[in-house]
């Protein structure tokens, strides 16, 4: 397969679309947790159970649908686990699904903006994404679903208690709106380590690219609400938003800092960093990813010009090791992965110089 | 250190694991970690539920009353079999019932996990939503009824009857279907 086809097919289509803010904003997520009530929850179900919640999502997915937006269904129990994995790594399904979650499913739409997870912790775990910054529009997509599901299943719901979720700290709304932010400047500066506990007394969780516990790798971080009792969806991505918004008018800043005092330093630290990509012959995936933020920051800052602005979130999404896997079909150890990955981006960077 | 699998970079995980008291270790770098593990981003981390779990076994530190803090060994929920202690060990319910079943103990741990808040303000379900707005127009209605019969005002209490039968059907319908 040639590389630009594997590229156009890795990435999802909504991707490639640009958004608001989308210098400093990546991506905007939303998703709700829902369980249909006549069932017991993903953790106490037996097969029969789960194979009927399945059944039930599918069929109502099926009916008609007025935007006749089609959703393919995948069962996790027949894909290999380099597929599970570049699911994963597109954030299409959780890691739990991929590797815990007994008879998983997942629906999808075609641009891949829609997931629907099936006996994921929850019945139901409805996944709406976006380029840039459009917290509203996500929650938008995200409340049409659930209507639509709820046309045809009985949720469970309690007037005190909300929607009712396996794990206590979803119940009420089962909203976790998350915002993926490019922050190199921030990070350059060091101001990210005081600014991280700050947004934390907000009652907002600020974590690496894959979620709970993971390294921000790229300088890229998710910022997303924690509380989902107790606040009506607006007020949550009100404060989600209000919050966002200063931190991309400090990044702007501390970019802004950068240029006027430190022109040279920083133009010599993103030029060597395009020049280790495009020369590398081995390169594993932490330096493969903080190159990459200096490029793409090199792009935001007009110094390196002639590039698009779309190969942060390529190659940071292309090098991670399940897609490189798939790339060369086949089973790669490490070290044979930092190759591949050498050869993937430097092959890629030379697509942009034609 | 350098890593004892392969002996180039520079160790930075170390683990000490320690079996019936005889104690092992081992220093590793992180490519090799991660070539042992073969683990998906994210999955390693620390799970929210074991935190959780140590929330829940902490019932202590709310100022509650010896006797409201005991657990019975038999409090469990009936829909799904799930007891209490299984619930504070996993931190996950295992079906919807289980926040009746458990219900007398809950309001602590929201509050510690949602910001001191216990009731939901957000979204409420169409369909099911309507049966609740009807709920609470019955319970008003009920009340109406029985100050009109204290009062003597019998004609507005034959009509106030008949509102809250026709609901009442209504509601058992919908309950059918």
């Amino acid at each position: 397969m040639s590389l630009e086809r594997f590229i156009s097919d890795a990435i999802s289509p909504w991707m490639k679309r640009e958004g608001p803010e989308s210098d400093i904003v990546l991506s905007s997520r939303v998703r709700l947790a829902r369980n249909i009530h006549q069932y017991v929850f993903p953790i106490a179900a037996d097969k029969e159970s789960a194979h009927e919640v399945i059944s039930a999502i599918s069929t109502c997915m099926s009916e008609e649908n007025e935007e006749a937006e089609k959703l393919e269904m995948l069962m996790m129990e027949t894909l290999k686990p380099v597929q599970k994995r570049v699911l994963v790594e597109k954030h299409l399904i959780s890691p739990n699904l991929a590797e815990q979650a007994k008879y998983g499913a997942v629906l999808m739409n075609a641009d891949e903006s829609v997931s629907i997870m099936v006996n994921e912790e929850d019945h139901i775990r409805i996944q709406c994404l976006a380029p840039g910054f459009q917290l509203e529009e996500v929650l938008h997509r995200a409340n049409e679903i659930d209507d639509f599901i709820e046309k045809n299943v009985d949720y469970a719901f309690d007037e005190r208690r909300g929607y009712l979720t396996s794990c206590p700290t979803n119940v009420g709304t089962g909203l976790r709106a998350s915002v993926m932010m490019h922050l190199p400047a921030l990070v350059l500066s060091k101001k990210m380590s005081r600014i991280i506990p700050a947004i934390n007394q907000l009652g907002l969780a600020v974590r690496g690219i894959y979620g709970e516990g993971t390294e921000a790798q790229g300088n890229i971080f998710q910022i997303s609400n924690q509380m989902t009792l107790g606040k009506s969806e607006e007020d949550i991505m009100e404060d989600l938003a209000g919050v966002v918004t200063q931190v991309i008018q400090q990044e702007r800043a501390a970019r802004q800092q950068l240029q006027d005092g430190l022109k040279l330093q920083l133009e010599d630290k993103l030029f060597r960093s395009l020049g280790t990509l495009e020369n590398c012959r081995i390169i594993q995936s932490k330096e493969a990813a903080k190159c990459l933020s200096d490029v793409r920051l090199g792009i935001d800052l007009e110094i390196l010009p002639g590039i698009s602005k779309t190969i942060l979130n390529e190659l940071m999404i292309l090098t991670q090791p399940g897609f490189l896997q798939q790339y060369a079909g086949e089973v790669l150890t490490p070290e044979e992965r930092d190759i591949r990955r050498a050869t993937l981006i430097r092959e890629r960077i030379k697509l942009e110089n034609r | 250190m350098n890593c004892e699998e392969c002996h180039e970079r520079e160790a930075s995980l170390h683990f000490t694991k320690i079996i019936n008291g005889e104690k092992t270790e081992f220093h590793i770098c992180e490519h090799c970690a991660k070539e042992k593990g073969e683990f998906l981003p994210g999955s390693n981390s620390f799970s929210i539920h074991q935190l959780l779990s140590g929330l829940l076994h902490g019932d202590g530190h709310v100022p509650n009353t010896p006797s409201s803090n005991f657990i019975p060994p038999s409090l469990s929920c009936e829909k799904c079999g799930m007891s209490y202690y299984q619930f504070a060990k996993i931190g996950r319910f295992g079906c919807d019932n289980c926040y009746k079943a458990f219900e007398s103990k809950l309001n602590p741990i929201f509050k510690r996990v949602h910001g001191g808040n216990t009731l939901h303000a957000g979204k409420i379900p169409l369909r099911a939503g309507s049966s609740i707005q009807e709920k609470k127009q019955l319970q008003q209605l009920k009340q109406a009824l029985q100050q009109y019969i204290l009062n003597e005002e019998f004609e507005k209490a034959a009509e106030t009857r008949d509102v809250i039968r026709e609901i009442e059907h209504r509601l058992q319908q919908g309950r059918d279907t």
